[in-house]
């Protein structure tokens, strides 16, 4: 947290049209990329590393979009001749995780929930998915047997459609509104450091290409990053890959069946070989698979790489993802038996603790990411300001 | 009896056996006696235990440091300086083995042996595919280094990760590996190796050894026997800070020298010396304590005199003699003064220079003599002929009726701020070393020993008798430590080279 004398301090450099100077962890940043650009080993890794060659200073805006652009993927921790127990004590993905924390709580909407990001741990995912299991259990009690099932599996006799919708839209519509809010301000502060011109068609191409194959997780050579030592490893992109696309099959298969429910009055549950059904089924998987590789991959994780505060955060996030996937999977398979109801419930717990936990969770990093390689594409094809005489 | 322990059919033909075999079986011996000893942990030495390894031997590496500083110098390096005559992936053009001899020649003022400079100027040209094989990736030349993308092949991620590679291939095919075990000295008989004592007392013995074990560049007691006292009653060596680990204490180097007299080769003065940051931290200051605007302003010494071309030639082509231009300065520091005209034309200093509006402020500020250093830069202000400035060329900026001269890039030094950056010696390797010849064997009494072999910063003075240009370090580290490593393999295996061993 800043005093108000730095915020005071920042408005007014702001004002005046000058860089902001960075505090704390961003100048922790802006000392450790004062070595990193005189020695720049690390430049085929990512793109952290060529965008602090266009730079000869590190002001607060400028840590805010390296530190989202670096993938925390360790490459350069292990290959860093000044890593502790040298002096310098050189830690570029710890020193960049701690500012992007910090980013995700300054650029929070409101900026009065920011401070649940520290909050938002991995008991409290779980306690919360729990709790709203719990709850939705009870008012299912109250309408008949918790131990009965449903003619066709069709959980709509449980909790009416209606019901469902009115609970999920508007926690929908404000985690869109209030991710928005936070990266709107987030682009606002780099976009006039990253060169201030718009994003044109080939630098979105670029962007995109960047976020849906991470290539930032492939070491630059293609073999991955490091997870639990100085061997690269391609697991944590594949597992990250089989979370975001189940996760992105999980909602299309949500998408579908609104569209067949409300177009053609199609109602669920849908059968196999249903679109819905298809895209849910190998979404679940992907996702399940994919979060238990990623949890898996976490634990191991070299401690020396990232915030281990920010650990509980992460671990909240893929746990709630794949409890979410586990229950909607069993929820498929036990749709038709007495347990349906208490599947069903456990199923909604999951998601509506999923997406009540969204917009102040580690589900940010990619809004926050995705932005800030936006930017990356812009600025690489600008001129470099920075005119070495030997190039 | 160690040799007993080595049934018969380890002599048979031998085939690379899987790693996964090799590992549990070849670790195990190795620890206990085994056929190679690679005394060194950097560069050289991992390419001497990969190349006996993978000819079959088993190996062990000791290694003096503790794993997280292993790799000596290795760590600090960023790329190999290789022939081609063709493109080839990160290289551009052409580098032939004529052109690379030649600038050899140029650096080493012809103190270089042509014969064993020409075999690592070849092996330059054909290593990278088994570097790559062992986990190194290449990659085009960093920015602000692309005057070097036809010569120099980068690591990605550096030296350092060009380390973590090789130890991680080397335990991959079940070389063991000690760390913070310090060899003290060997024991020979009429000049072949038997074993080597550790720090502690511990007796390895082995069929044959590398050594690898680095210069003498760390150990200041040595550098300053070496560089003596000068006519100002000065112990230069006090005032240099060394770039590199501060492992490389040469205990090895001075026993072979002096306990067993092999034969030596090169100067003891002599070493790898840039200018660099006079803040730098006496030992692993790396690449990042460079300074690198020397050619772009002008550098005085203590007495705020100029001594030297600033604009002779190319940096890159300059960096290396500066550290011994200073060395020989009173006090061994000088100051590298630019205004601000430079800003943002030099790779960016790890610390900022110290910055004042007018020059003599400036003078102040690096405690310089004010009257002195004006007149220093107002003479050369006005010597300066300033014609089209152009850093990427030798352009036609120079002085005149000034001495010494400036060449090329000669501005006067006019725009505020001005900067300005304490510079000392600092040593990045030593070039007294072992005599050795194609066969990478140390040598007595110019003879050849059957089983105990030399390579990197130990026997880098074979090529390099003074001077240095970019990159060859390892290429010579490179080339020998695998001649090494295949000889020491070979030597192992021979029928009978057990006897020795007892």
């Amino acid at each position: 947290m800043q005093s108000l004398e730095a915020l005071t301090r920042d408005a007014r450099a702001l004002a005046q049209g000058e860089a902001v100077p960075a505090t704390g962890p961003e100048a922790e940043v802006a000392r450790q990329l004062q070595i990193c650009n005189a020695c720049r080993y690390c430049e085929g890794f990512c793109a952290v590393f060529p965008a602090m060659t266009r730079r000869l200073e590190f002001p607060k805006a400028d840590v805010h979009f390296l530190a989202n652009l670096c993938h925390n993927c360790g490459a350069c921790l292990h290959a860093c001749q000044y890593a502790p127990p040298h002096d310098f004590a050189i830690n570029v993905p710890k020193a960049m995780a701690q500012v992007r924390g910090q980013t995700y709580a300054d650029y929070a909407w409101p900026p009065a929930l920011g401070r649940l990001y520290q909050r938002n741990g991995l008991v409290l995912s779980v306690a919360l998915a729990l709790g709203l299991a719990l709850f939705l259990l009870l008012a299912a009690a109250l309408q008949g047997s918790l131990w009965a099932g449903a003619p066709r599996g069709d959980f709509y006799r449980v909790f009416p459609h209606q019901l469902l919708v009115g609970i999920f839209l508007p926690v929908f519509a404000f985690v869109v509104f209030a991710l928005g809010m936070g990266v709107r301000r987030f682009w606002r502060d780099i976009k006039p450091v990253t060169g201030g011109v718009d994003v044109a068609a080939p630098a979105a191409a670029e962007a995109t290409h960047n976020v849906l194959r991470l290539k930032y997780l492939d070491g630059g050579h293609g073999e991955g990053c490091p997870n639990e030592d100085d061997a690269y490893t391609l697991s944590r992109r594949r597992f990250h890959h089989l979370s975001f696309y189940g996760f992105l099959l999980c909602f299309a298969a949500t998408s579908v069946g609104t569209l067949y429910h409300y177009l053609f009055g199609w109602v669920a549950p849908y059968d196999l070989p249903s679109l819905p059904k298809l895209l849910g089924g190998a979404g679940g998987a992907m996702l399940v698979l994919g979060t238990a590789g990623l949890w898996r991959l976490n634990r191991r994780r070299d401690p020396a790489h990232g915030d281990r505060a920010q650990k509980p955060m992460d671990l909240g996030f893929i746990a709630l993802l794949f409890l979410t996937a586990l229950t909607g999977l069993l929820l498929w398979w036990g749709r038709g038996t007495p347990a349906m109801t208490v599947l069903l419930c456990a199923h909604l717990g999951a998601v509506m603790a999923l997406f009540a936990t969204l917009p102040y969770g580690k589900f940010a990093h990619g809004v926050f990411r995705t932005a800030a390689l936006l930017r990356f594409a812009v600025e690489k094809r600008l001129p470099n300001p920075v005119g070495l005489g030997a190039d | 009896m160690p040799g007993a322990r080595f049934p018969a059919k380890r002599h048979q033909p031998r085939v690379r056996p899987s790693p996964a075999e090799g590992r549990w079986r070849l670790s195990r011996e190795a620890g206990l006696e085994p056929d190679v000893l690679v005394i060194g942990g950097g560069n050289a030495a991992l390419c001497a235990a990969l190349m006996a390894r993978e000819a079959g031997a088993s190996v062990l590496l000791l290694e003096a440091a503790p794993r997280a500083w292993r790799g000596g110098n290795s760590a600090h390096t960023r790329n190999l300086r290789c022939m081609h005559d063709a493109p080839q992936d990160v290289l551009v053009d052409a580098y032939p083995e004529e052109e690379f001899w030649q600038d050899l020649l140029k650096v080493t003022g012809g103190i270089t042996n042509e014969h064993l400079a020409r075999l690592t100027i070849r092996a330059s040209s054909t290593c990278r595919d088994w570097m790559r094989r062992h986990g190194v990736h290449f990659q085009p030349p960093l920015s602000g280094a692309l005057h070097v993308a036809r010569t120099n092949a980068f690591f990605m991620g550096g030296g350092k990760a060009l380390v973590n590679a090789y130890y991680r291939s080397a335990e991959r095919l079940g070389v063991a590996v000690r760390y913070e075990a310090p060899v003290e000295r060997l024991e020979l008989e009429d000049g072949r190796f038997v074993a080597a004592h550790l720090r502690g007392g511990e007796r390895i013995a082995a069929r044959a050894c590398v050594l690898a074990a680095g210069g003498f560049e760390s150990n200041h007691d040595w550098l300053r026997e070496a560089w003596g006292q000068n006519g100002r009653g000065e112990w230069p060596a006090d005032n240099f800070l060394i770039r590199g680990t501060a492992f490389n204490q040469g205990v090895l180097l001075r026993h072979m020298l002096d306990d067993h007299r092999a034969d030596r080769v090169g100067d003891p003065t002599q070493a790898h010396m840039v200018a660099i940051d006079a803040r730098a931290p006496l030992y692993d200051g790396g690449i990042c304590t460079r300074i690198d605007c020397v050619s772009l302003g002008v550098v005085v010494n203590r007495e705020a005199h100029r001594f030297y071309d600033e604009g002779e030639d190319f940096w890159p082509k300059r960096y290396a003699i500066w550290g011994r231009l200073v060395a020989q300065q009173p006090g061994q520091i000088a100051y590298s003064i630019i205004d601000s005209q430079a800003i943002g034309r030099f790779m960016p200093p790890v610390f900022p220079g110290a910055k004042a509006d007018s020059l003599p402020e400036l003078a102040r500020r690096l405690g310089l003599d004010e009257t002195t250093f004006m007149q220093t830069l107002s003479q050369y202000n006005a010597a300066c002929r300033v014609g089209h400035f152009d850093h990427a060329a030798l352009d036609d900026c120079h002085t005149e009726g000034v001495s010494p001269a400036k060449t090329h890039w000669a501005r006067p030094i006019d725009t505020a701020p001005f900067y300005g950056y304490a510079l000392r010696p600092g040593v990045t390797f030593t070039y007294l070393g072992l005599k050795t010849d194609d066969t990478a064997a140390v040598r007595f009494h110019d003879r050849a020993s059957e089983n105990l072999f030399v390579a990197g910063e130990m026997m880098a003075g074979n090529v390099l008798g003074k001077g240095y240009t970019a990159g060859v370090g390892m290429s010579i580290g490179t080339a020998f430590g695998r001649i090494a490593g295949t000889n020491a393999a070979a030597a192992a295996m021979k029928k009978g080279a057990r006897h020795a061993v007892a």
